[in-house]
């Protein structure tokens, strides 16, 4: 579990976090929703330690992230796994070496072991052996999205961050990556938390969902209950095209029946 | 930036490069295909550089010393040190600090943009020191043979102007090159150049590492990392040179 206590966070005067709190749980879904620039990937960001925050407590289970020294958090970030919007693949490596590496790096394990667990968790997201020893240059974004997930869980994270895990990839493909994501998050009892404005991804696998709005916690809640919220910046962010107006009209109508 | 705030940034960037590796094994592999990437690579352009420059310096320098009071060893004699105490070390370096430093920065500052030096980081992988100390100890270490083969090399230049041609006679070339030799001149020049090799991947890493943005800041970066170490080694080539050969 992450716990994070009014959160502060400024860029040369522009007070980005405002007292943000929230409590991210273990073997959930945790999404972090909002407008571009609305401050969730600083927010996500700052939970990793990527940007140091200005004032409060970001908590792994009891555990004040700002108040660790470098070798800590080091320590900490192995119990961690990102997936970046970008997939962020090592493009010096093979696909095998991409998630081979952090075990190289940190596992303890031997070479046979290490090729065992990279192998297991490729076939765990549904790469073939093909693929193996292909750059990720040669693969589609799909496939590039399936490799970074590998490579996050091969050290057996306790946390998932995932950023905008579906940008740029087809609904389908988005769908498949969402349920990846999903499955391991409550097979490995993982704090999962995804940054994302994808209202299919957050319909989809979203437990618990955070909307962030001009740097504010506006809104917490569960994906069925952001049909009823009254909030206007919520409902002008989810229900902003008109499927999804039509969507929320048809929820209430069933609530009302 | 400042450039108090930039210093005070690259010498903090620099103690994150200078600790043990996490896995000397992953540091060594590293480090040899830095070797490769950095050093050999490289000696294809040197060599070319150098030979030329030989020739033409061979070429240059008896053109103007036609004068019956000077002897005929001076042309050998000036462009062996000429070559050995300023071409092969310093020149070389600022054309090498365009090759290696904008390689170095342009690559560190793609992994940047495009996050893979974040996705090092979460790993809990010390990026800098995994990324940066490789390049810098793999071209420190391949410098010394890039200095020799170009002083070799451009030796070679010179006397083929005294074989192919009859502007200087190859006895008189050979004589020159041999003549009054100072072998510290070697110590010195192969001392600044583990230098200037320092300041070449050390700053290019820099602009690198810190680089943000899109293609064009990486761009920019490189630019950046060319054009200040370029700066540092001539800097660096006067006070070294004060010190060490007055």
């Amino acid at each position: 579990m992450i716990e994070v206590k009014h959160v502060n966070k400024s860029f040369e005067g522009h007070h980005v976090l405002k007292d943000i709190s929230a409590v991210f749980e273990s073997g959930k879904v945790n999404m972090i929703i909002g407008r571009s620039g609305s401050g969730k990937t600083v927010l996500m960001k700052s939970v990793i330690g990527l940007h140091r925050v200005d004032s409060g407590r970001i908590e792994y289970n009891g555990r004040n992230l700002p108040d660790m020294s470098v070798k800590d958090v080091r320590l900490l970030r192995r119990e961690v796994g990102m997936l970046f919007q970008g997939a962020a693949l090592f493009d010096s490596m093979t696909v095998f070496d991409n998630v081979y590496f952090p075990l190289e790096m940190f596992s303890g394990l031997s070479a046979y072991e290490m090729r065992e667990r990279t192998a297991f968790c490729l076939n765990r997201v549904n790469l073939a052996d093909e693929s193996f020893e292909l750059f990720p240059s040669e693969i589609s974004g799909g496939m590039q999205k399936r490799v970074a997930i590998a490579r996050a869980i091969a050290l057996n994270p306790k946390y998932l961050f995932c950023d905008e895990p579906n940008s740029g990839l087809d609904p389908k493909t988005a769908l498949i990556i969402d349920q990846l994501i999903a499955e391991i998050t409550k097979e490995y009892d993982i704090t999962t938390i995804i940054n994302s404005h994808d209202m299919n991804s957050i319909m989809e696998i979203g437990d618990k969902i955070i909307f962030v709005n001009e740097g504010q916690k506006e809104w917490e809640g569960s994906k069925d209950s952001i049909f009823h919220s009254d909030n206007e910046a919520l409902n002008n962010f989810v229900f902003a095209s008109d499927l999804f107006k039509k969507v929320k009209k048809a929820a209430n109508a069933y609530k009302k029946m | 930036m400042g450039i108090i705030k930039e210093t005070g940034t690259y010498f903090l960037l620099m103690q994150r490069v200078f600790v043990l590796p996490d896995k000397w094994r992953i540091f060594f592999r590293q480090f040899s295909k830095e070797l490769e990437k950095l050093g050999l690579l490289s000696l294809p352009i040197v060599i070319i550089i150098s030979v030329f420059i030989g020739a033409i310096m061979t070429m240059q320098t008896k053109l103007n010393t036609e004068n019956p009071i000077l002897p005929t060893y001076t042309t050998g004699l000036v462009t062996r040190d000429t070559l050995l105490l300023e071409f092969s070390s310093t020149i070389m370096c600022l054309i090498l600090a365009g090759k290696v430093g904008s390689n170095i920065a342009s690559e560190i500052g793609t992994m940047r943009i495009t996050e893979q030096i974040d996705a090092l980081e979460i790993i809990g992988v010390n990026a800098a020191n995994y990324l940066i100390l490789p390049k810098i100890t793999a071209f420190v270490v391949m410098m010394p043979f890039l200095v020799i083969y170009s002083i070799v090399v451009g030796l070679v230049g010179g006397y083929c102007i005294g074989l192919f041609t009859d502007i200087i006679s190859v006895s008189d070339y050979l004589v020159g090159i041999q003549y009054a030799f100072i072998p510290y001149y070697v110590f010195y020049t192969i001392f600044k150049s583990l230098f200037f090799a320092h300041i070449i991947a050390s700053v290019a890493a820099y602009y690198g590492y810190y680089a943000y943005g899109g293609a064009l800041d990486v761009g920019r970066a490189s630019t950046s990392a060319v054009v200040n170490s370029s700066i540092l080694i001539l800097f660096f080539n006067l006070l070294i040179t004060s010190l060490m050969l007055n």
